[in-house]
């Protein structure tokens, strides 16, 4: 029966050690004090119970030596779990530039990824292991959240902006995928699976399909969409010129220098006004409730591939 | 009652001085407005109570068996709205609280009667209102109400609901300005600040939460509603708005809201350990200012909610320490309580031993609490059941139980009778295991990852799922028993006497149940709180 209560979940990234050493001190530090509470509350209540011959306390000073002792030491152990904590969360949340990125468009109630090189899945996420792997998350409706517990990652997805992740799984396996922020009447149903894989399997299993890669497609989008007529480097140059922007700074006409990253991109394609470069007309219409979040991607991901 | 000839409690007193319906619905005393509250959130506990035994039956398999997804969602979410705003915020002040502060400060009534029934009929007409939410279809938002799934997404009774919430807290607001005035101003002779009841400094800190606080969630409501109903763009990206500026909103009160739901336990526990130990508390001036530094502190980590949501690192680690910060003045409280045990005189009557419970549980609680504050560690359980458990451990096993420790303690003074002893000790040993079957394992499903809110969930969940649905039923027959012996007690229960417990404080130097004008003549204060090392033990 024991088979059926597992106490520890599978260990299957490179933090997740750390969160674990992290998990374990706190369970030391906490056993070590509450063992103190209740043995000193047990010892109290036995040594100091009400009998004939002990109808009365006895007086004790206030003592302003241990209100000190019992407030420093506190203050000591949770400076070191602040300080523990930060570093490994820093970690964990700042991906390696050389990260494979893999979208993920959260929905009522699913979740689909688009890989690089064009193979898209639902509900499924195969990823190579040993490689540091980026998920960049949009949701089309409601807050959702990606949850991997093997890996002891989790990030939100929110409507409106790009939120990021990043992994590198360790072992081999098959590991749940569970939304964990609350989206709606089938929440619980909004699970999947994580399934890593040797690099050269991975390979194999891209390769298997023949659809067009978000780079390619969103070129097409571009194209469609005539966004050619304001930004292509050869047009008259009414939009700001898109080759080698990506990861630079942007001037803004009030001043402000933004990234030009994903996020950025997102915010101009769908609300412009907001951020006009600094030299340009406000005249580039919204392309809001024309786009999906996945054609967002893919002219993102287009527009990235203009920076070498 | 109508015989009151024949009534061994033949003074006059609140409960027998006028009968009728008039009497109690237009009273301007605050006992009868505290009994009120009693009836009413004793009514909300139990309907409260009843969507949590339908939740762990749905969670007794993984499949999705027992109700409907949706019904399922609503129920989870009716839970916490009725149990966080229809029973925990008003528990302990709105009953407790009301029957004792001017009781324990000297005072015939407090500063503004007539509002004080005011707050009673406005916390009413909320509770209807989200009643009928319940009635006509329920609400399926979480008690969070996160945007845009409750301003843009959800088909259920959300603004009904949210009327409810938001009108309910005014009730809040005025009960913390009532407080507040009557500890300034309403003070007897020689009652100084520091000579006052430590459970009356805990619902003044209370009481600026109530007052600074409930005013913000007042307006995230109305800003949800107004993006529901008139598709004004505050939350939603697609009319413009940003979802997180909600979350932000909603837990600067939500999570001082905390604070107003175990502060007023903790000002119980000292009530309570000093007279059961016959001990001075230690430390006074370190449990007083505590509660103050837990109110103000409490307004300062409200990002913890959202190391995960998408705010920036740097907000993270801002929130990360002040998180750690509020540990502190709740480490001290605990140490405090417990260095009052030494060389006590201890007895453990029902109220002790809620207290004693309260202490282990809170210390669970609140070491628990630094996991999640804790930034990497959240990260892996945050929205998982390990939360679940984190804050029923503070909430049920902090606040319910000093509640119950409470009006065990008071049960003499407010009703002039006493409870049945064995069954109050058996009912609180029964509490404490069902309550630790219940919620310890789910610490457990935590780790393993089982996210909250979850309908169905994977098979390998399922045998720590039967053990907590197994504590729940334990739990609830614990919850049962003193409905049933207090109940009994109105009529049967030995009569108490002024001060059964040979306790120091102001309300019990007179009859229980007091006189409308509660003294004869305005007490005067000599000494210090808690100097039971001076009262003969009889």
């Amino acid at each position: 029966m024991w088979s059926d209560l597992p106490l520890f979940p599978d260990r299957a990234s490179s933090v997740a050690g750390d969160v674990d050493a992290l998990f374990f001190a706190l369970i030391g530090m906490s056993l070590f004090f509450a063992t103190l509470i209740f043995f000193l509350i047990f010892f109290f209540s036995i040594r100091y119970r009400r009998r004939p011959g002990r109808g009365h306390a006895d007086h004790v000073h206030n003592s302003i030596a241990l209100e000190v002792l019992w407030t420093g030491i506190p203050v000591c152990i949770t400076i070191t779990l602040f300080v523990f904590g930060a570093m490994v969360f820093m970690r964990l949340r700042q991906p390696p530039p050389d990260a494979l990125s893999i979208y993920v468009v959260g929905k009522q109630w699913m979740w689909k990824v688009q890989h690089p090189s064009g193979r898209r899945e639902i509900d499924e996420l195969h990823v190579p292991v040993g490689r540091p792997v980026k998920l960049v998350m949009a949701s089309q409706d409601v807050i959702h959240d990606v949850f991997i517990p093997a890996f002891r990652i989790k990030q939100d997805v929110v409507p409106g902006r790009y939120t990021a992740l990043w992994f590198e799984a360790t072992k081999k396996g098959e590991y749940h995928l569970f939304c964990s922020q609350y989206c709606g009447t089938q929440h619980s149903g909004m699970i999947g699976k994580v399934i890593a894989m040797e690099p050269r399997d991975f390979e194999a299993w891209l390769a298997g399909s023949t659809e067009e890669s978000p780079v390619k497609a969103g070129e097409k989008l571009f194209s469609r969409f005539d966004c050619t007529s304001c930004h292509a480097a050869d047009a008259r140059q009414r939009g700001p010129k898109l080759d080698g922007a990506y990861g630079h700074p942007v001037r803004l006409q009030t001043g402000q220098t933004v990234t030009f990253d994903d996020n950025y991109i997102r915010e101009s394609i769908l609300n412009p006004m907001a951020q006009i470069t600094e030299g340009y007309r406000p005249i580039m219409p919204t392309f809001q409730g024309q786009l999906s979040e996945e054609q967002i991607m893919e002219l993102i991901a287009y527009i990235k591939s203009l920076t070498p | 009652m109508s015989h009151h000839h024949h009534d061994p409690l033949d003074h006059e007193h609140y409960l027998n001085v006028s009968y009728g319906v008039k009497s109690w619905l237009l009273t301007r005393d605050h006992k009868r407005i505290a009994l009120l509250y009693l009836i009413s959130i004793t009514l909300f506990f139990f309907l409260g109570g009843l969507f949590a035994v339908l939740i762990r039956l749905e969670l007794l398999t993984p499949k999705g068996d027992f109700v409907q997804a949706e019904t399922y969602n609503k129920l989870f979410t009716m839970h916490g709205l009725i149990m966080i705003f229809f029973f925990l915020i008003p528990s302990i002040p709105a009953v407790l609280g009301n029957f004792l502060i001017p009781l324990m400060i000297g005072a015939r009534d407090l500063a503004f009667p007539r509002l004080n029934l005011l707050s009673w009929y406005i916390f009413i007409i909320g509770g209807i209102f989200t009643l009928t939410a319940v009635v006509t279809g329920g609400v399926d938002t979480g008690w969070t109400f996160y945007t845009p799934y409750s301003s843009t997404y959800s088909n259920s009774a959300v603004v009904l609901t949210a009327l409810g919430v938001f009108i309910t807290g005014f009730s809040s607001i005025l009960t913390g300005i009532n407080f507040i005035v009557t500890t300034h101003k309403m003070r007897a002779p020689g009652m100084t600040w520091f000579r006052l009841p430590l459970f009356v400094w805990a619902h003044y800190a209370t009481s600026i939460i109530f007052v600074l606080g409930t005013p913000v969630l007042a307006i995230s409501i109305v800003l949800v509603g107004l993006e529901r109903i008139f598709g004004i763009g505050i939350f939603d990206p697609r009319l413009g708005g940003d979802p997180l500026l909600f979350q932000h909103l909603f837990w600067f009160y939500s999570h001082p809201a905390v604070y107003i739901m175990i502060l007023p336990a903790m000002g119980v526990m000292s009530e309570v350990i000093t007279c059961f130990a016959r001990k001075k508390i230690f430390g006074y001036n370190a449990v007083a200012f505590s509660s103050l530094a837990i109110a103000i502190l409490g307004f300062l980590v409200w990002g913890h909610h959202m190391f995960v949501s998408g705010q920036s690192e740097f907000e993270g680690l801002i929130f990360s320490a002040l998180s750690f910060m509020v540990a502190i003045p709740s480490a001290v409280k605990v140490f405090n309580w417990t260095a009052t045990l030494y060389k006590g005189s201890i007895s453990f009557h029902a109220p002790m031993l809620y207290a004693l419970g309260f202490i282990g549980l809170f210390t669970v609680g609140g070491l628990t609490g630094l996991f999640l504050a804790t930034l990497a560690v959240d990260v892996h359980v945050h929205d998982t059941y390990f939360i679940i458990a984190h804050f029923h451990y503070i909430m049920v096993g902090g606040a319910v139980m000093a509640y119950f420790a409470g009006i065990h303690y008071w049960w003499p003074k407010i009703t002039g009778r006493m409870y049945p002893e064995t069954w109050a000790r058996l009912a609180a040993v029964i509490v404490f295991v069902g309550f630790n079957l219940t919620f310890f394992p789910q610490f457990i499903l935590g780790y393993l990852g089982m996210p909250r809110r979850y309908y169905a969930y994977p098979d390998e969940f399922q045998v720590l799922n039967v053990l907590s649905t197994a504590g729940a039923s334990i739990l609830g027959v614990g919850y049962l028993i003193p409905l049933i012996y207090l109940l009994w007690s109105l009529r049967y229960g030995r009569v108490a006497g002024t001060n059964p417990w040979n306790a120091t404080g102001l309300e019990w130097q007179t009859p229980s149940p007091p006189s409308t004008e509660n003294f004869e003549a305005p007490p005067r204060v000599e000494g210090e709180a808690y100097e039971y090392e001076e009262v003969k033990v009889a």
